[in-house]
């Protein structure tokens, strides 16, 4: 089997060509999966490019992304495959005046053609090169979890009427998680582990100066030391990297060069989404001291 | 696929090494993730340490909250080893011997030629190439002064079985990390050509100190590269094993196992709202919905095969927290008041009580507060709990909370008492909990002690837990997790 990458370096120069800019963790990790051919779970705060990292690398493989969405009460038919039971209705009824018998019926109606595929068995009987992305597998019931086991270790999906199909090919496949609950050993046990975090002030600076092209290296490595020190705050929700964007694309718009506490902490609200958050934050940025200088506006 | 190549047999026999003490260390590491993570190295160049390192993590870590542990296996076992690192006079490995201060800044000395400068250098030599380091962030100076330091200061001994905490200890102070930082911070003052201001002066010092933290990071990595070269892989890696954080015992947990406690408990709670909301949305079926059953009964031909229901209103739980904040639990009490404040954070009806022998409502104290620890503190300080002596008197408290508040309790309540029962042989009063439990959904008693101590001396919990839904040891993480999961 051709691998789809030569070096983990490979994967992060590619990567890097779309405007994703990984690090080690990241690029060994997906280098790995391909040579594995095995998923990748990843899991990381809300905001650090989970599902962005599975884009991507769909974007430089020249690959379908094919995503699936879970939600509570995911089941079968709306993950593997359902039969068309409308179609297969009409179908009975169209026969009822011929004179085929009833097996030829029903092996009529339980053919690929009343068959609606769902994203898994979509990516399992794609012949051009697909990513498949499983998206927030965390919020499915732990029963239905048991669902994706058999795809994401054999690459097949077995239905009853039809047998086992078998993929095409193996196809790179993505979970992501919020941790809002604990995976089940089966599920962690098939995948690899890659854990996304905050990223670093050099890279966080990197992704500004990438995403933003007109922002000046002066402002970009403020924006990404501001966000640093917030960070170390204990806060409700710290501020993710979209956040990051968001903030410096605002102080872009301001036409701020070097930020100042007053705009800091008038910007305070895109980087930060609670009021006390907000509050702890801008408390801190002015220093103690600095609450009582005058000239330097308080928020309250 | 290609067939997957043996790793050769010294490589596989540390591998094995270091999976079965990642197993000592409570890592959950099934023989399939053993035989992936065998595989995964013969795809990655062994010379590359850190993609190494990634490939082992990605095979066998599947919890964020063991990379730490992984971590720590991981350096003992594949640290950069060998005779340069033994505990003999230091002078030997460093055979380099300079006056010149300035040939340390030069760019082309790597890491061992700028350690080698330090032999002949008088204290205040190395505080200033500290602080030079320190104010260029430059790495490789960063490592050698690190050998320097540890060689120079940690005073270490062979074969002495103590671990590394000491000798960095000793390292630090001699070093003075502090008063580098200060120094740092004037300079930059008088650098500045205006005054800074508070924004730039905290970010000056966020720079610094993680620059710091490097430095304290390398000094650890030296001392634990030497201890291992000292006395072996498996001897360095028992000592340094520490439990996963959802062992942490809550009642001996140190400061630092405290702070990974708590950051560990904020997925736990959202679990626990998430888990509440599930149950109250698919708990029970609502009314019928028969406009979605007609609609759905035309895939059957017009038979209503699958009938289909309404989402029932969901109804708001309510929780009461009543814990015990005396002395004996004082750990856990620390502890108990964050998961309440947590869980307050995640649900809109919470009301929190605290009691030693007197009881007091404390739900005030943490609304609208942005910073647990002063929440605690108002609760330590202002909550009035003691009725005579200050000593557990669960009986007169339950007695209390009853008058009180007995009557708010309703069959929405669940109630969740946390305490070891320690009653110092006063009253029980258990009907009180009799009769909560009657009034509530639920009762349920948290006890932080461990099974085998439940009833001894004046430990009465069997009195108060017959009473209840059920009695649960939560002295870890884990436990409190396995509570959790059953909850409902």
């Amino acid at each position: 089997m051709d691998y789809r990458f030569e070096t983990p370096v490979d994967v992060s120069t590619r990567l890097r060509d779309v405007d994703y800019l990984s690090d080690e963790a990241i690029a060994g990790v997906v280098f790995l999966a391909d040579r594995l051919g095995k998923p990748i779970l990843v899991e990381g705060p809300a905001g650090t490019g989970k599902t962005q990292l599975a884009k991507s690398v769909a974007e430089i493989l020249g690959a379908r992304l094919i995503r699936l969405q879970c939600y509570e009460g995911l089941d079968e038919s709306k993950a593997l495959y359902e039969w068309n039971y409308k179609k297969q209705l009409l179908r009975i009824q169209a026969e009822r005046n011929s004179d085929s018998s009833w097996e030829d019926i029903e092996t009529d109606i339980f053919s690929d053609e009343f068959l609606l595929t769902r994203p898994l068995l979509e990516a399992i009987l794609a012949e051009d090169p697909v990513v498949l992305l499983i998206d927030e597998v965390d919020r499915v019931e732990v029963e239905t979890e048991a669902l994706l086991l058999e795809i994401l270790s054999d690459y097949q999906v077995s239905i009853p009427e039809l047998g086992t199909i078998a993929a095409r090919q193996i196809p790179m496949v993505f979970l992501t998680s919020n941790n809002t609950r604990e995976l089940s050993e089966a599920l962690k046990r098939r995948c690899l582990f890659l854990h996304i975090d905050y990223p670093d002030m050099e890279r966080e600076k990197e992704i500004v100066l990438t995403k933003i092209p007109e922002i000046t290296e002066s402002l970009a490595d403020q924006v990404a030391r501001i966000v640093r020190s917030i960070r170390q705050l204990e806060l409700k929700k710290s501020p993710s990297v979209s956040e990051t964007l968001d903030w410096a694309r605002t102080l872009l718009l301001l036409g701020v060069d070097s930020v100042t506490e007053a705009d800091a902490i008038e910007t305070l609200n895109i980087l930060l989404k609670y009021q006390s958050d907000i509050t702890k934050a801008s408390k801190e940025l002015q220093g103690d001291s600095g609450a009582k200088r005058p000239g330097v506006p308080r928020t309250s | 696929m290609t067939s997957t190549e043996v790793p050769s047999s010294p490589m596989l026999e540390l591998l094995s090494g270091f999976i079965v003490e990642l197993r000592a260390s409570g890592l959950p590491v099934s023989l399939t993730e053993n035989l992936d993570a065998m595989e995964a190295i013969t795809h990655i160049p062994i010379e590359n340490r850190s993609a190494f390192k990634y490939a082992l993590a990605a095979t066998l870590v599947k919890n964020n909250s063991h990379w730490r542990a992984f971590e720590t296996v991981f350096e003992v076992y594949f640290s950069l080893r060998g005779s340069e690192y033994s505990l003999g006079d230091g002078g030997d490995d460093l055979p380099e011997i300079t006056e010149d201060d300035e040939a340390p800044m030069n760019p082309d000395a790597g890491g061992a030629g700028a350690g080698g400068a330090g032999e002949a250098m008088s204290p205040e030599q190395m505080a200033e190439m500290l602080f030079q380091a320190m104010r260029n962030g430059d790495d490789g100076l960063m490592r050698a002064l690190a050998r320097q330091a540890v060689t120079r200061f940690a005073g270490m001994e062979p074969g002495r079985p103590v671990g590394g905490t000491y000798y960095l200890y000793r390292t630090l102070r001699n070093l003075d990390l502090d008063g580098v930082l200060e120094r740092l911070m004037e300079e930059a003052q008088e650098q500045s050509p205006s005054p800074l201001t508070q924004l730039e002066e905290r970010l000056e010092r966020d720079e610094f100190e993680s620059r710091i933290d490097r430095m304290k990071k390398e000094i650890e990595a030296e001392i634990r590269r030497r201890l291992v070269a000292d006395r072996g892989v498996e001897a360095m890696a028992k000592t340094l094993r520490k439990p996963l954080p959802e062992d942490v015992d809550f009642m001996h947990a140190n400061r630092e196992e405290l702070v990974s406690l708590r950051k560990a408990m904020y997925p736990l709670t959202r679990k626990l709202a998430v888990r509440l909301a599930r149950k109250r949305r698919h708990g029970r079926k609502g009314p019928l919905d028969f406009r979605a059953t007609v609609r759905q009964s035309l895939s059957y031909g017009g038979v209503p095969a699958d009938p289909r229901f309404r989402y029932p209103r969901p109804s708001k739980p309510e929780i009461f927290v009543v814990a015990d904040i005396s002395g004996s639990v004082a750990a856990f009490a620390r502890f108990t008041l964050q998961l309440v404040y947590a869980i307050s954070g995640q649900f809109s009806r919470v009301r929190s009580f605290v009691f030693i022998d007197g009881i007091d409502e404390v739900t005030r104290f943490f609304e609208g507060v942005e910073d647990i620890s002063v929440a605690i503190h108002r609760v330590n300080t202002e909550a009035d709990v003691v009725w005579v002596d200050g000593h557990s008197d669960y009986g007169h408290a339950f007695e209390v909370f009853w008058e009180k508040y007995g009557r708010e309790i309703s069959p929405k309540t669940t109630v969740l008492i946390l305490g070891d029962a320690r009653n110092n042989y006063h009253a029980s009063q258990s009907w009180v909990i009799k009769e909560m439990s009657k009034k509530a959904r639920h009762v349920y008693w948290l006890n932080p002690e461990p099974k085998a101590y439940w009833d001894t001396g004046d430990s009465i919990v069997s009195d108060y837990g017959a009473h209840t839904d059920g009695v649960f040891e939560c002295r870890n993480l884990r436990q409190l997790e396995k509570f959790v999961d059953i909850l409902e």
